[in-house]
């Protein structure tokens, strides 16, 4: 039976991985050629999708370090994807900041109501978070519609966000320019959290994940740990909300149903829950399969989806990234062998 | 399973995802490196007119994804019959999920990839206000959108947008005018969707009523789309002794209503929104005898109703859904107001003739006069104008006596 | 404060509250064995309802297919633990919680792909002018009440007085002593499963009645089916009940007199997060020390 336990990711410091590195670092550049060069080869309609690939990933990286690196299900992010887009429409049009001042500051909110969120919630284990933010998710429509709020949140009616952005619209659309501005700030966080990874704190929150009480013991602040991982979370999926609300030009209570929830879930176990560059599969994936699934039946993405998760579980229990992770211990112990015999 | 079979299938399965994504993408480059024509409106040719849609055909407004089937069917039969001024209709429609976010995408995708002419009785207030810059950016004509949301007739800030059905707050203003003369001192409930249809209707009350508007609406309450029943709101407006009952819900939780208004055993003077008075949908799980009272001001003519049997567009209505949609009820409301605002359209196109440029849709959709439908009740006809952006402006009271609903007065006027 | 509205509030929540109290029920037979929490029970509590609704389509006379549904729910019960569920019995909690979402998915999409979403009519057996309906409750609302707690007593006695639910309940509290008495764990397992699967089936064709059979009826009950197991102790089948009819009256008069219409679905959320914070075991449930 497959190993329902999702690996580690953390490098090996072997002879070998300068080679890997080097291979790496090769991919990620041509790589962001693609990226950059990408939005001028397609209609402003794909590019974007393509800019909300970006956003998708942005959720995916904060979904991922919560889940798959200190592991802490979160069935609600969301209500966090939510919260960046609304922080983002009132800051824009209640405050008057520009589009493009509002994701750090968005990102600060966030972090700080994920962090208040997730100091109780560290107290909670596995399955009850997973039940507490189930929960969550399933309110936030209704939190969202309050008459009590409406003044700022717009209530049913919902807000419109500024469409055009681009201060050259003759040769950068405002799609691309969002699709740049998207990429900058997806870039800039994707190196955060690379090195968040990397360095000490990844670490214990993989042993936070794996053995949470011998972590402890450790003297890894378990609690701490847990609630600064929320926020960190909640800030990620906020950004990504409001760069969401963005590429849409248009939110409302509608737009953050369950579904939203199950989407960046499923987007994050296809990709890998616990690796970085299975983000952007994963991200891909849930901008584009739906799509193509409807061609077959109106019905048949959510039948689809169903099905994706409980095979994947299955048999690419680390999604995408663990199946490639996968490929290349089996073609490391296919050359061993090959050189010991 | 072992581990390399299962390594084989995952591998398998990725790559197949990872060829379809990689197809997609491919695809959009050579469409957006090939696709560099212009001339013409987009969507019309010599031969054929591409027409856009998003509907929810799946999430929590699901129900309503037969209007979007039973416009195609209709565009069908019109194929059948040759098209119009010789041209085929293909009707595109997609699925937003009833989630503003997605319309804007699929909106996009119709208009951009698809390359609609204009878009056409989309459903959903949030989904539509969320295109409706975009369309309107654009010059698309935004047609008949199917909600009654107030916002849709306003040619000065969206001259590209319009509605078909009666607003919500005009059927409101018209219980208002009626309750005003009819029983001035009455002590009225409203039950409301705590949502912009809702508050629509609240409006259009406080429009009409004016400074009488506290006097007569002793007690609002409201339930959210969320809740499993509304038991607990009727009984809390009993509770507050008014003697007529204004409710604005949506079919499913209509249902409760008026069950548990009769059950409990209150009688007051009955409206609901013409949104939920469909037998097959509301008035039978409700129970006929419990809805015998109920008032509401309608447009369009109930396929359930008995006296209609030999009703020329009724008769007409139903044939066409026994040959195009045998799998679908009749009797349900929404296939009929399909079937009306779809023949609305046939009739704007057909008045193009030759000139099928966006201007020129808009232009024929705002100028419909006296413009009957078979399905609409009778004195009750399509108008348009430059200024005018409301097809329908007229209702028509009525009250179920236990098997139809039976007009009384005059049809009204609601601007 | 209107004493008969009061009285009325109250009965209204006891009738919300025994669709709960199956639900809960349900989730926490599934809990006690398996220890994890079933996403997909208002899924599979509306599938079993949709098979019951094509029985009748077909001609089927209510009871008669009443007790088929509840066959036919038991078998997928079964089904789904022995092929799907046990794969991922000793599975870390995100997987497990992956799997049931899947399954929750998938059981909302096909039942979307073969029915539509259109919302169904679905009958109730209880006669409209029956004698024991009153002001307060209609007749089919007593039904749900009297049904539902005809069934929860026909579970207890089975647990209580049968070998079988001995065998299962010995599964659930220590399957590898059980296992060296003979107990075939798996099954009882299974069994745990398609039972939950028959309550739900209960609670979908009950509230089916008044919440109208569509794909996604049962996902405003859902949340307070949580709520209520939660609240009754997830570990404990005599607290879901309890803890059922308790959120339904809750619901009700907090709606009525507290904090408004608005805040109902808020109001399961804060129960929710209430209990796990501050008295995970719930009311009735006990406090568990794991060893490390």
């Amino acid at each position: 039976m497959a190993s329902a336990e999702v690996p580690m990711a953390a490098p090996a410091a072997t002879a070998g991985s300068t080679r890997r590195v080097g291979r790496a670092s090769r991919g990620l550049a041509a790589l962001f050629v693609v990226a950059i060069v990408l939005p001028f080869l397609v209609s402003d309609y794909y590019v974007a999708k393509l800019t909300q690939v970006v956003v998708y990933a942005i959720a995916l990286v904060g979904l991922n370090l919560l889940t798959g690196f200190s592991g802490q299900i979160s069935l609600g992010n969301g209500a966090f994807y939510a919260l960046g887009a609304y922080a983002s429409a009132i800051l824009m049009s209640k405050v008057g900041l520009p589009y493009w001042a509002t994701p750090p500051l968005v990102g600060a909110i966030c972090f700080i109501v994920g962090y208040l969120f997730g100091r109780p919630a560290a107290r909670l284990e596995g399955i009850y978070l997973a039940l507490a933010t189930f929960a969550l998710a399933i309110t936030t429509p209704q939190i969202l519609k309050l008459d009590a709020l409406a003044p700022w949140t717009g209530g049913n009616q919902g807000v419109q966000i500024v469409r055009r952005v681009s201060p050259i619209p003759d040769q950068i659309s405002h799609d691309q320019w969002r699709y740049f501005f998207c990429l900058v700030v997806a870039t800039a966080m994707f190196v955060i959290a690379w090195n968040l990874v990397r360095g000490r704190t990844g670490r214990a929150l993989v042993a936070l994940r794996d053995h949470s009480i011998g972590a402890g013991t450790m003297g890894i602040s378990v609690a701490s740990y847990k609630a600064v991982t929320f926020g960190v979370s909640a800030m990620y999926t906020g950004i990504a909300g409001a760069l969401g609300a963005l590429v849409a030009g248009f939110i409302s209570p509608d737009s953050f149903e369950i579904f939203v929830s199950i989407q960046l879930l499923v987007g994050g176990v296809v990709g890998g829950i616990d690796s970085l560059p299975g983000t952007l599969f994963g991200a891909m994936f849930i901008e584009f399969v739906p799509d193509l699934a409807g061609k077959l039946s109106k019905a048949a993405p959510f039948a689809l989806y169903g099905v994706l998760l409980i095979v994947c579980m299955v048999v690419m229990p680390g999604g995408a990234a663990g199946l490639v992770r996968s490929a290349r211990a089996w073609h490391a112990r296919r050359s061993l062998h090959r050189t010991r015999s | 399973m072992s581990k390399r079979n299962g390594f084989v299938v995952a591998a398998a399965l990725t790559s197949f995802i990872g060829s379809l994504i990689g197809l997609a993408v491919v695809c959009s480059v050579l469409w957006a490196a090939g696709c560099r024509k212009g001339s013409g409106t987009p969507g019309i040719t010599a031969t054929e007119i591409k027409i856009g849609q998003t509907m929810p055909y799946s999430g929590p407004a699901s129900a309503y994804g037969v209007i979007g089937k039973a416009d195609q069917a209709y565009f069908q039969m019109l194929n059948d019959k040759g098209g119009i001024n010789g041209r085929k209709l293909t009707l595109v429609t997609l699925d937003d999920g009833y989630n503003p976010a997605k319309t804007v995408e699929q909106t996009r995708k119709l208009v951009e990839d698809d390359g609609v002419a204009f878009v056409f009785s989309s459903v959903g207030t949030t989904p539509n206000t969320a295109v409706q810059p975009y369309l309107n950016d654009k010059q698309i004509p935004q047609l008949f959108v199917a909600t009654g949301a107030n916002k849709w007739a306003d040619p000065v800030k969206y001259p590209w947008t319009m509605g078909w059905q009666p607003s919500y707050r005009s059927e409101a203003r018209i219980y208002g005018r009626y309750l005003m003369k009819e029983k001035p001192g009455a002590k009225v409930c409203v039950l409301f969707q705590n949502d912009d249809f809702g508050k629509d209707y609240l409006a259009g009350l406080k429009d009409e009523l004016k400074d009488q508007y506290d006097k007569m609406i002793i007690k609002t309450a409201s339930y959210e789309a969320t809740d499993p029943t509304v038991d607990s709101q009727v009984v809390t407006l009993q509770a507050a002794e008014c003697d007529t009952l204004i409710t604005v819900a949506t079919p499913k939780f209509a249902v409760g209503v008026i069950r548990k208004v009769f059950d409990i055993g209150w009688k007051p003077l009955h409206i609901m929104t013409n949104v939920s008075t469909s037998q097959t949908k509301v008035l039978k799980p409700a129970g006929l005898e419990k809805s015998i009272g109920l008032i509401t001001a309608g447009y369009l003519k109930d396929p359930n109703d008995p006296k209609l049997a030999d009703d020329p567009g009724m008769k007409d209505y139903r044939a066409f859904m026994k040959q195009y949609l045998p799998d679908v009820d009749p009797n349900d409301n929404n296939t009929v107001f399909a079937y009306g605002s779809s023949m609305t359209l046939a009739k704007v196109l057909t008045q193009c003739g030759d000139d099928l440029s966006r201007a020129n849709i808009m232009k024929q959709a705002t100028s419909l006069t006296k413009f009957v439908v078979p399905v609409a009740l009778p004195g009750i006809e399509v108008n348009t104008g430059a200024a005018d952006f409301r097809p329908f402006s007229q209702l028509q009271l009525a009250r179920f006596n236990g098997t139809n609903f039976e007009a009384f007065g005059e049809v009204q006027v609601a601007d | 404060m209107n004493m008969q509205a009061l009285l009325h509030q109250i009965l209204s929540g006891l009738v919300n509250g025994s669709m709960y109290a199956s639900v809960a029920l349900a989730l926490v037979m599934i809990f006690k064995a398996t220890h994890q929490v079933n996403f997909a029970q208002g899924e599979l509590a509306m599938f079993s309802t949709y098979v019951a609704f094509t029985l009748i389509e077909v001609g089927v006379p209510y009871w008669a297919a009443f007790v088929l549904t509840l066959g036919v729910s038991f078998a997928v019960g079964v089904a789904i633990e022995r092929f799907i569920m046990r794969r991922f019995r000793n599975a870390s909690p995100l997987t497990a919680v992956i799997v049931f979402i899947g399954l929750l998915v998938l059981l909302n999409g096909l039942v979307g792909w073969i029915y539509t979403y259109t919302p169904q009519k679905f009958p109730s057996p209880f006669d409209p002018s029956a004698w024991y309906g009153t002001i307060y409750m209609s007749p089919h609302e007593v039904g749900m009440i009297a049904v539902t707690l005809v069934v929860l007593a026909i579970v207890f006695a089975f647990f209580r007085f049968t070998k079988l639910g001995l065998a299962m309940r010995a599964a659930a509290e220590n399957p590898q002593s059980s296992r060296l008495v003979g107990i075939r764990v798996d099954w009882m397992l299974a069994l745990g499963w398609g039972l939950a699967s028959v309550l739900g089936a209960v609670a979908g064709m009950m509230a089916a009645h008044k919440l109208t059979l569509e794909p996604n009826m049962m996902s405003s009950v859902i949340l307070y089916g949580f709520a209520a197991a939660l609240l009754g102790g997830i570990d404990n089948p005599w607290g879901a009940p309890i803890g059922g009819f308790v959120v339904g009256v809750l619901e009700n008069i907090a709606g009525a007199y507290l904090v408004g219409t608005q805040l109902k679905l808020a109001l399961a959320l804060f129960v929710i997060i209430a209990v796990l914070l501050f008295r995970p075991s719930g009311l009735f449930g006990r406090t568990v020390v794991v060893r490390v």
